[in-house]
């Protein structure tokens, strides 16, 4: 226990070093949402979506953007490079499981994105008056299983990528794919009913989050075929621990 | 009391025998040090030893403990500093140390060590701003920072300056006077030489000698020369007659005497009976160098890139 919390107090140092992943994973959603909301006609609540504004549904997506930059990219990324250099190794001919270094990432990159929701939801609702989730409880439920999600497919990049630079291209790949079912390319409110509802399976489950976030949100980005929102919740708890056995089972020391 | 002892270790990877058959006892409190060319086995032996590598048959003891049963309480007692090991780029000293601590039962004091290798003043530097040298001691300070009975040291003073390599061998006499023993692995020759109490020579995968640095020397030397002038004329039967003797050779006046035994003193004794002075006397002064070539059949070389990336 003591190994434990010294290594999340030093990986937590270390993640504030790291300026890009601070200020992309961190402090870059909020950045971005607020700067979509400086643009007038997004801030303007339309009759069509029940007079709820562009930034009101849009605003998951940008939560979505820090959690999968964190969860697939940066924490598969530091894992594959204490891998290639040797680090995981060194640890191992310690008393301290190297398990712990896994289990330290994962605290660290879990707080890292509660501190950026946190932050995101506030200044959402100071600066763009976005209102804060409506019901808690199941957006706590929806943010917690939906990043194990996410996670647990980044812990399978990082147990199988060999080289810090295979984990950063197959992080890429993967937050490229995730984001633009996230709708951050393409509003999810426009996309075709068959991709909305192939995103109800796709970590982190942003319909689900939405959903819990603004009810109305939710409503209009939902569709007909749509999953329940506890049905789309245990999809993801399925999610995450199939990645997670995966990860175990094929995680690499060396 | 026996520190380490490896019996028959082998290792193979596929069709390749990374070790063949080695064997060797290092006491509690010795240096002992593991030369042998680039291939010869010595990064799979201390793998082995320091329980990263599952040998294939053969068995190994840390302090009366299984490397692989007993991993847990030999990682508290065995300390390692491995080639191609490394740590975070943006960690300080000060961190990479306190974190290490903290894996041990019964720590150092990270401060002192911090002190003891001269990393004091880079505390608060990251790892990948250290220079080589910084970098070898604070791998050097991990390695003792669990207290350990065993330390193992892989590739000490490859890559570091001549004068950081000097002020790294001083620190290990250091180390040893804290009782520690030191399984040291080198392909320095000087290293070897001046740091280890005993010396195994391996070679393709089997150890070749195992004896202290002057018994090594003695082994490959028994064929000893003095070259000197002499002050006056002096006949060649005055050497050759002596039983150390085995050949004299004189030209433009300078002697090339070869023999075995005592050498220096039988040529030493004859000349001063003769009244004869030794004028630029020379003895071939053989050293590890020559006892390496003479037990593997070819010269210590280069660093070895990596060894333990064959897997």
């Amino acid at each position: 226990m003591r190994a434990l919390s010294k290594m999340v107090k030093i990986e937590t140092k270390l993640f504030l070093r790291d300026s890009a992943t601070v200020t992309f994973g961190v402090l870059f959603p909020t950045g971005l949402l607020l700067g979509l909301g400086a643009i007038p006609t997004l801030r303007e609540s339309s009759p069509e979506t029940g007079g709820l504004r562009s930034i009101d549904v849009w605003a998951p997506t940008a939560l979505v953007f820090g959690m999968v930059m964190i969860a697939v990219q940066h924490v598969p990324t530091v894992i594959a490079t204490y891998r290639e250099r040797g680090i995981l190794r060194r640890l191992s001919t310690t008393p301290a499981h190297p398990r712990n270094v896994l289990l330290a990432q994962m605290i660290v990159a879990f707080a890292s994105v509660v501190v950026a929701a946190a932050l995101m939801i506030f200044l959402a609702w100071a600066v763009l008056d976005i209102a804060p989730p409506e019901r808690p409880l199941e957006f706590v439920v929806a943010f917690v299983v939906g990043y194990a999600a996410l996670l647990g497919l980044g812990m399978v990049t990082a147990a199988m990528a060999r080289t810090s630079s295979a984990a950063n291209q197959i992080g890429t790949v993967m937050f490229v794919a995730l984001m633009f079912f996230g709708g951050a390319f393409l509003p999810r409110v426009l996309m075709p009913d068959v991709l909305r509802e192939v995103g109800e399976f796709i970590p982190p489950g942003l319909q689900a989050l939405t959903a819990a976030w603004s009810a109305e949100a939710g409503e209009i980005t939902a569709t007909a075929g749509g999953q329940a929102f506890w049905l789309q919740i245990a999809i993801m708890a399925g999610v995450a621990m199939i990645t997670s056995a995966i990860a175990a089972k094929r995680f690499r020391w060396e | 009391m026996t520190a380490l002892e490896v019996r028959n270790l082998h290792k193979r990877y596929g069709p390749h025998v990374a070790v063949d058959d080695v064997s060797f006892t290092v006491e509690a409190g010795e240096i002992f040090g593991i030369i042998g060319p680039n291939g010869a086995g010595k990064t799979t032996t201390v793998e082995s030893i320091a329980g990263l590598r599952t040998p294939d048959s053969g068995s190994i003891s840390v302090l009366g403990l299984d490397p692989i049963k007993d991993r847990a309480e030999v990682r508290e007692r065995l300390g390692v500093q491995l080639q191609e090991s490394s740590f975070p780029d943006a960690i300080t000293v000060a961190e990479a140390l306190e974190l290490y601590s903290s894996f041990y039962r019964n720590p150092a004091d990270w401060r002192e060590l911090m002190e003891l290798l001269r990393l004091t003043e880079k505390r608060n530097t990251r790892y990948k701003a250290l220079s080589g040298g910084q970098k070898q001691r604070l791998s050097i300070a991990l390695a003792l920072v669990g207290n350990p009975s065993v330390a193992i040291l892989d590739e000490l003073t490859t890559g570091l300056d001549p004068q950081a390599r000097r002020d790294t061998w001083s620190l290990i006499e250091r180390v040893r006077g804290t009782g520690v023993t030191i399984l040291l692995v080198t392909h320095f020759m000087d290293e070897a030489e001046r740091l280890s109490d005993r010396i195994a020579v391996i070679d393709g995968g089997r150890v070749a000698a195992v004896d202290t640095p002057a018994g090594l020397i003695a082994q490959s030397t028994a064929v000893q020369q003095v070259r000197f002038r002499v002050s006056r004329p002096l006949d060649e039967s005055v050497l050759t007659e002596l039983p150390d003797v085995t050949e004299v050779e004189i030209t433009d006046g300078r002697w090339l005497v070869t023999g075995g035994g005592s050498l220096l003193t039988s040529v030493a004794g004859a000349l001063a009976r003769a009244q004869v002075v030794a004028e630029d006397l020379r003895i071939d002064q053989r050293n590890l160098d020559d006892a390496f070539v003479a037990l593997t059949g070819r010269a210590a070389e280069s660093p070895e890139p990596s060894e333990s990336s064959i897997d």
